[in-house]
């Protein structure tokens, strides 16, 4: 039990160091979230208004 | 190259490799975890604090590397017109910027409790902030045109004039008296760090890359997409 409290406090530097993961965490993670979901609204509204993707469906069918 | 030219042929190229490179990206990303929280020591002198390295350096490495691909994609869309290699620009600013923007605050965190500052106006931090800016100014240069042909224009035009600040970074710390630390990786002889810390930095290093060209591909397809709504949008109202 001891040991995960030695882990988290990072030999008192614990604020530092998770602190810097916990940003990059959250950076990376926004960035792969809102590209992700760029990505599905613009495949929603493609579909919405009957415009074939380029490259077909993502199973490849009704290429233009 | 002028193969993917047609946007069909590249989403369906994207989609064949997209599930694979996340895939990658996070099989690496998670064993990099793994190797630098339980596999790789404390540091003699920096104790624990030495991990921020596994964060920090992989982002200042990424954060170089993709200014360096959106300067390549520049020059080829300048000369070449290709015309992926706009959007190719345009989808990895953003991510190179992240980057930036991490390597810049993993350092002040790194900074703070070993060389008692969270920043120093020296070569290296400076030109890191004077990179972050350029990646934000390509990006808003590039839609502060109401023709986007003009905005691409002018932003590889800002991407090639900033490619300058590349080498300056890289050799900061050889050319200038530097808080910053000199290379221990990328130098002559070879890098000059412990295996049992170099491995875990290389696969953070490729993790963070699989992360890039994970967010390339699917960014441009995004574009593309993009692209065919507009084109069809417009081609109804003429028609109306």
């Amino acid at each position: 039990m001891e040991q995960i409290g030695e882990f988290f406090a990072m030999g008192g530097y614990g604020a530092f160091v998770w602190s810097a993961y916990g940003a990059s965490a959250l950076v990376l993670g926004w960035l792969w979230v809102s590209s992700l979901r760029r990505l599905r609204l613009l495949e929603r509204d493609l579909a919405a208004l009957g415009i074939a993707p380029p490259g077909g469906g993502r199973k490849g069918e009704n290429v233009p | 190259m002028h193969r993917f030219a047609n946007p069909g042929r590249f989403i369906r190229f994207a989609n064949t490799l997209l599930p694979w490179c996340a895939g990658l990206t996070g099989v690496l990303i998670a064993a990099g975890l793994y190797l630098a929280f339980f596999v790789a020591p404390p540091d003699y002198q920096q104790g624990e604090s030495v991990r921020i390295m596994y964060v920090h350096v992989p982002s200042a490495w990424m954060a170089l590397f993709i200014y360096v691909s959106i300067a390549a994609a520049s020059a080829v869309a300048l000369i070449w017109r290709h015309p992926l290699a706009d959007l190719a620009a345009k989808a990895s600013a953003p991510i190179g910027a992240g980057f930036t923007f991490l390597a810049l605050l993993t350092g002040a965190l790194w900074g703070k409790p070993m060389w008692g500052t969270w920043w120093v106006w020296d070569a290296r931090l400076t030109s890191v902030l004077v990179l972050f800016f350029l990646y934000l100014g390509h990006m808003a240069i590039m839609n502060a045109f109401e023709d986007p042909v003009r905005g691409f224009r002018a932003a590889a035009v800002l991407a090639l004039v900033g490619f300058v600040n590349v080498p300056i970074i890289h050799f900061s710390v050889e050319w200038w008296s530097t808080l910053h630390q000199p290379s221990s990786v990328l130098r002559m002889g070879g890098p000059a760090i412990h295996p049992s810390m170099l491995w875990p930095l290389l696969v953070m290093a490729l993790g963070f890359k699989f992360y890039y060209v994970t967010l390339l591909l699917l960014r441009v397809k995004s574009e593309l997409l993009d692209a065919r709504r507009r084109a069809r949008t417009y081609a109804t109202l003429d028609a109306a």
